[in-house]
Parts: C-alpha cells; structure tokens; sequence
C-alpha cells in the first residue's frame, strides 16, 4: 500500500460521497443520508492514512518532514481538513444534507491535487526546516476549512431564503424540505465562523512568530500577510455586523461567501499571481 | 458650553462609538490592503517607470501607493479603528460592569418576565429547610448561592464566568496592546544586515536606510558552508559565529551555528542567517601570443581586475574539473567576461590544465592576450539580518490576550440561575449569555432534579 493509491482511494470515496448526498437531495431517502455520510467517515479515514503514510515515506526517503510543504501537499491537507470540520459538524447537529454543499469543495480538492498537481516528495528547502511549519499550516488550514464549511453553507441559505421568497415553499415537501430551516443554516454559518475566526488568528500568529524567529520580523506586509489580514478583516466584520443585529440572513450569507473568496485568493491567488515569501504556490 | 456644542460632541462621540463606523472602517480597511499587494512595494522608481506611465507614477505616489501600509490615509484608518474601539468600550463597559460587580440577586417578578427559562412548582416543609436544601443542591450542581430577603421571600442567585462578559474587551485591548508593541519596535529597535567575511569580525550593522549601527559587541564569522541535497536544492546555510567582548570570546557564544530557521541571540540582538557569497580571488596569468611578457593577474570575486592591454575581465564561474561538462579536457576551468576598452565583450572559457586550447582561442580572434586560469582562493562571506526589537514581547503578549480573549468571548457564556422560595412555592428562573439553546437543556435538567430533591423523596 502506498499513499499516492490511498489518496486515489479518497478521492474515489469522496466522489461516491457527494454523490450520494446529491442523491439523498433529490429522493429524500434517508438512507441515502446516511450512506452519504458513512461514505464521508471512511473518505476521512483513508485520508488520515494516507497523510500519515506519506509522512513515513518521507522519513523512508531521507527527507523526513511533515506532509505540508508544498502546494499538491497544502491542496490535501485542506481537503482533509474541510470533511474533517463537516465531520464534527455532522455530529453536533446532524444536518447531512450539508454534505451536498461541502463535500464538493473537498473532493474538487483532491480532484485537482491528483489530476493537477506534482505529488513528488520533495526535501525541505532551509526557509520551512522548522517546527513552526506545522503550528502554522494545521491552524490555518483548521480556519480555512471552517470557512469553506460556512460557505457552503450560506450557498444553501441563499438558495433556500431565495425559493421561500419566491413563495414556492410547498411546506415540507420539495428539495427545500430537505433543507435546514433558514434560521438553523443562518445559526450554523455563524458557528462555523464562530471556530474559523479563532483558528486563522492563531494561524496568523504562529505565521508571525515563526517570521520573527526565522527574520527577525513579524509583520513585513508581504502579499500572503496582507490577505490573510484582508480575510480577518472581513470576518471580524462579518462577527462585528451579527451583534447589530442589522446583518444577518441574506447579507451575512453574502459576508461569509465574500470571506471565503478573500480566503480562497489568500490560499491560492497570492501564490499564483502574485510574488512573496510564500513561494510553495508556484512549485507545480 | 453652548448646547450646540455640547450636541456637537455627542454627535462626535456616537460617531466614534458606532458599530457602523466599525464596519466601514474593517470593509475600508480590507479593501485597500489590496493595492498594495497588487503594487509592488518599495521598488525603485525607474522600475515603476517602466510598468506605468509618468502621470500614473505621479498620480499613485501622492496616494502614496508605493509604500502603502506606511501612507498618511492608511495609518489614520488604523487609529480611526483604534479611537472606535476604544470608545465603543468605554460605552459599553459601565453596563457590563454592573451586571458583573453588582448582580440582580432578587428574583422580581420584572425580572422574571424577561427571563427565557422559568419553572415553577409547590414544594412542602419549613421555608429554612427548603431553602438549605436548594442552597446545597446549587452549589452541587451549578455554583454556590447568594441568600437575600426580600419582602417575605427568600431569594438564592448562583451564576457561573461572569468574568467572561469581558473578554471582547479583551479583545479589543490587545490590538492596542499590539499597537503599543509595534511602537516600541519601531521606536527603540532596528533592523539591519552584515555581511561578515570567514575569519573575520564586524562591530557594526548597517540599517535598511544605510545607517550604521554600534552593537556593542563584535561578531566573528569563524566558517560558512552550504550543502546541498542529491537534486542540487539548497539543504543548509550554515554560519559558525561567536561572539566578541573587547576582543575576547564570551563563553557560551563560541563557535555558535547559526542556519536559517535557528538565528543567535545575544544581548537582544539577533542575528539570521540570510545571504552569502564569495569574496574569494581568483589567479591568472596574461601573455602575449607567444608566450611572452607573462603577467600574473588576480581578479576578486567580486569585482574585476585590468589586463595589460587595457581590457578588463570578471569570472562568471568556475569549476575545480570541467571532466564533466566537456568530456575529455581535466582539471580547473573559468568562464570569465572580458571587455575591450571599445565596449565589445566576449565570454570565454579558460583553461588550468590545457594552455594549448587558450592559445588556440586567443589565436582564432588574431589577437591576445592569452589567459590561463591559475587557481582560485575561495572565501566565503555570510549575510546575516540583525534585528533588535524591544517592543516583540509585548506584540506577543497582545496576541495571547486577543487569543484568550477571542475563545472566552466564542465559547465561554455567563450563566445565571435565580430561586424564589415563597408561600411554599419555588421558582428557578435563569439565562445565559451565549448559546441559548444549551442552556435550556441544562436547565431543564437542572429544574427536574430540583423537583425531584424538593418533593423530598424518590419518586
């Protein structure tokens, strides 16, 4: 067994996943649900196992250094991270039909890592030889997939808000039936947020002690900085404008959709479009 | 004071104490940081020049767009943020106060109105008993009681992290705090570089903008090395340092290495490794097409040297066995740049072991010199960052408190249950600041086993 087939194996699972979530959208079979969900848990599993696996490998090459150093690796472990915050979700409050609005980001992930991206292990340059590496990446990644998990669920408050203004509820039937009460998707988007926010500031601040230990400099307004400050910014709005009261439903849906972009660009488009310290972007 | 003025000023201040003022100025806040990640920060103008044309240039420098985060509009927007928060607190703090140092103990019927859970029920035996007996079960299930009297009633309140209430002033006093720590920073620390040559020891550092700087101390540079992994990626930059009192070692800072990732620290100035290079020489020797008027000829690594003929050169690089990159010729080799007095340039490699090969170039060109590559003398030079910043650990202790702060203010509630034990009839009422929903499950318990302990016995 090795990790490149085990993470074919996730990708594999996490595809059957959404679709059987897609499924259990559309026939409102419970057990379809279910079978969504198990799916999801055994996805995780396999991808636990293959990060670990590929963790050892790299010991067995030599190199021996955490999974998370470059953009195929970054790509994993965030998808990892995403179904696992879903995960945790699902067994707090039980709303499966989540499932069909986050388990698309996870799979898309791994999709483009597998299809994508190089998945050689490579040795660590000197500037990511430190502990920090892991502090840093796992919090923020932690606060990214909170994120994506909040995402999509304003998605499913859009749609849903949108159908009942259009009047077509036909109550507790249709697609929208299946779906939680607005004000629950309203609650659980603020939630998500509620574990994302903590979990990017701690990502922020170990980014910056390990820039102090490594330079000298904590804070240089470096592109990658700057968006992740960009991204806390609008969340601290996002949490500043939910005890006004004034915003939440529809325009904290939006908030939330808007942060996640800003954090997608922070994750992604600072490393492809534009120049920095956090080169690990263009190491395709 | 006029009353304009006095409307003048609250206006000012619900101005500085609005929620709105917050969000324009976090959404404002967040929108521009984008521009400068989108221009480049700090370049020289000529590079701008020929991105952007003359008038743009202009036009984003009065802006102040080239060194966006440190631009007059940008740090307003920072201390609008400060003076917000700081009012929004000072607003909001006395209530909270309140509700913290002098807590509602009487369980009124106004209060008892506003509360979400309430339970009611009849309960037998002496109010005394009754009450010892809620009292014990409080402070076993929930918290300890405070017992007040009142009007003929007995009234018990328990509650559970009122402190939490303050954690989102927490919050917002570690920006400040990490504030006042960048302050320090920039006032009372620098941020430096030195390069330091194998062997030898520097005393200063110069600053970003070219000063320079007493250490109080010296730095000597014992080694460099690099080493490389099998792919020719870069594995480790490694400086041997050790540091110097009056010309002597201090113990303890001897033979110190310092890699990237792994700085020293000494006296609150830390240096990192970050650069290096040669300052090495190189050997030649020059002679006519013939062999004649040999010259030896030393060329620094880092610069260039002059040949008889008025010509100057510089070596680009250099290898101890050209073996592998010419099959058939050995031994050192030197790929040099020479430039004729008229501006022409040409590259060349020169040999060590095959002087034939520079004649024979030499002789192609009909001209000499003729330059043998002699031998290298490699010196290693380390480039190190100097940092001092005084103001870091206060940055640091911002930070614990905007973490401490943030999960106190998500994830802990302040939780009240009030008892009114009256005509044998005993109400619990309570709220929690946060996560409604948990707490009436907890309260719903909490309200059965205290029928369940009041009717006295099993059921």
């Amino acid at each position: 067994m090795t990790s490149s087939l085990l993470f074919n194996v996730t990708t594999f699972t996490y595809l059957v996943s959404m679709l059987l979530f897609f499924a259990f959208l559309a026939s409102r079979a419970k057990a379809l649900g279910t079978a969504g969900i198990v799916t999801a848990y055994a996805g995780l599993l396999a991808q636990t196992g293959a990060i670990l696996l590929r963790w050892k490998e790299s010991y067995d090459m030599g190199y021996g250094h955490a999974p998370l150093s470059n953009l195929y690796e970054s790509v994993v472990f965030f998808s990892w991270t995403i179904v696992l915050i879903f995960a945790l979700l699902d067994l707090k409050y039980k709303y499966r039909v989540i499932g069909a609005f986050v388990m698309p980001f996870a799979l898309l992930g791994m999709a483009w890592a597998q299809l994508g991206l190089h998945s050689g292990i490579e040795p660590l340059v000197p500037a990511l030889q430190s502990n920090w590496l892991l502090y840093h990446v796992v919090t923020c990644f932690l606060g990214y997939a909170a994120f994506a998990v909040a995402c999509g669920i304003s998605i499913m408050y859009l749609i849903k808000a949108g159908s009942e203004e259009r009047g077509d509820s036909t109550p507790a039937g249709g697609l929208m039936g299946m779906f939680p009460p607005i004000r629950v998707l309203d609650d659980l988007n603020y939630r998500a947020i509620m574990v994302g926010f903590p979990l990017l500031t701690l990502g922020i601040i170990t980014g910056a002690a390990w820039a102090n230990y490594a330079w000298g400099t904590y804070w240089s307004w470096d592109p990658k900085e700057t968006w992740s400050l960009i991204v806390w910014f609008v969340y601290a709005a996002f949490l500043h404008a939910r005890f006004t009261r004034g915003w939440v439903g529809k325009k904290a849906a939006w908030l939330s959709i808007i942060g996640f972009a800003a954090t997608i660009f922070c994750y992604l488009g600072v490393n492809l479009f534009l120049s920095g310290l956090h080169s690990y972007g263009g190491g395709k | 004071m006029t009353t304009d003025q006095r409307s003048f000023l609250n206006s000012l201040w619900d101005f500085f104490c609005s929620l709105k003022l917050t969000m324009f100025l976090l959404i404002t806040l967040a929108v521009t940081s984008i521009i400068g990640t989108i221009i480049p920060q700090g370049t020289p103008p000529q590079e701008y020049l020929q991105q952007i044309s003359p008038a743009k240039f202009k036009l984003y420098q009065a802006l102040g767009f080239f060194d966006m985060y440190h631009s007059w509009w940008f740090i307003l927007l920072l201390y609008l943020l400060t003076v917000n928060l700081v009012a929004c607190s000072i607003k909001r703090l006395p209530h909270i106060w309140k509700t913290i140092t002098q807590p509602v103990t009487v369980l009124g019927s106004g209060l008892e109105k506003t509360l979400p859970n309430v339970v009611s029920f009849k309960a037998g035996g002496e109010p005394e008993a009754l009450q010892a007996k809620v009292t014990a079960f409080l402070k076993a299930e929930f918290a300890e009681p405070v017992a007040t009297e009142d009007d003929g009633a007995r009234h018990l309140f328990a509650q559970k992290t009122p402190w939490c209430r303050l954690s989102v002033y927490f919050v917002h006093l570690s920006v400040i705090v990490i504030f006042i720590g960048t302050m320090i920073g920039s006032l009372f620390g620098y941020k430096g570089f030195v390069n330091i040559m194998e062997g030898e020891s520097v005393a200063k550092a110069i600053t970003r903008s070219e000063k320079e700087i007493d250490l109080g101390f010296s730095v000597l540079c014992e080694k460099f090395s690099v080493a490389f992994y099998d792919s020719g990626a870069p594995k480790e930059f490694k400086s041997i340092l050790t540091v110097l009192e009056n010309g002597k070692p201090v113990p303890g800072y001897e033979h110190v290495p310092v890699i990237v990732n792994e700085p020293l620290t000494y006296k609150g100035i830390t240096f990192y490794q970050s650069s290096y290079g040669n300052a090495g020489e190189y050997r030649f020797l020059v002679t006519d097409l013939d062999g004649n008027n040999a010259v030896p000829v030393t060329v620094p690594a880092t610069g260039s040297a002059t040949l008889p003929d008025g010509s100057s050169m510089h070596v680009l690089e250099t290898t101890p066995d050209i073996a592998p990159y010419s099959p058939g010729l050995s031994g050192p080799a030197a790929n040099i740049e020479i430039h004729a007095p008229g501006g022409a340039s040409e590259r060349v490699v020169v040999y060590a072991n095959h002087p034939e090969l520079n004649v024979a170039h030499a002789k192609e060109h009909g001209k000499g010199p003729v330059i043998h590559f002699k031998g290298e003398e490699k010196r290693m030079y380390t480039g190190l960052q100097v940092a001092k910043d005084p103001g870091v650990w206060i940055v640091w202790l911002g930070c614990l408190l905007m973490v401490v702060g943030i999960f106190a203010a998500f994830f802990l509630s302040h939780r009240r249950i009030w008892v009114r034990i009256q005509h044998g009839t005993v109400t619990m009422g309570g709220n929690a600041s946060k996560n409604q929903a948990a707490f009436q499950l907890f309260f719903d318990g909490l309200a059965d086993k205290l029928k369940t302990e009041c009717s006295g016995e099993k059921r």
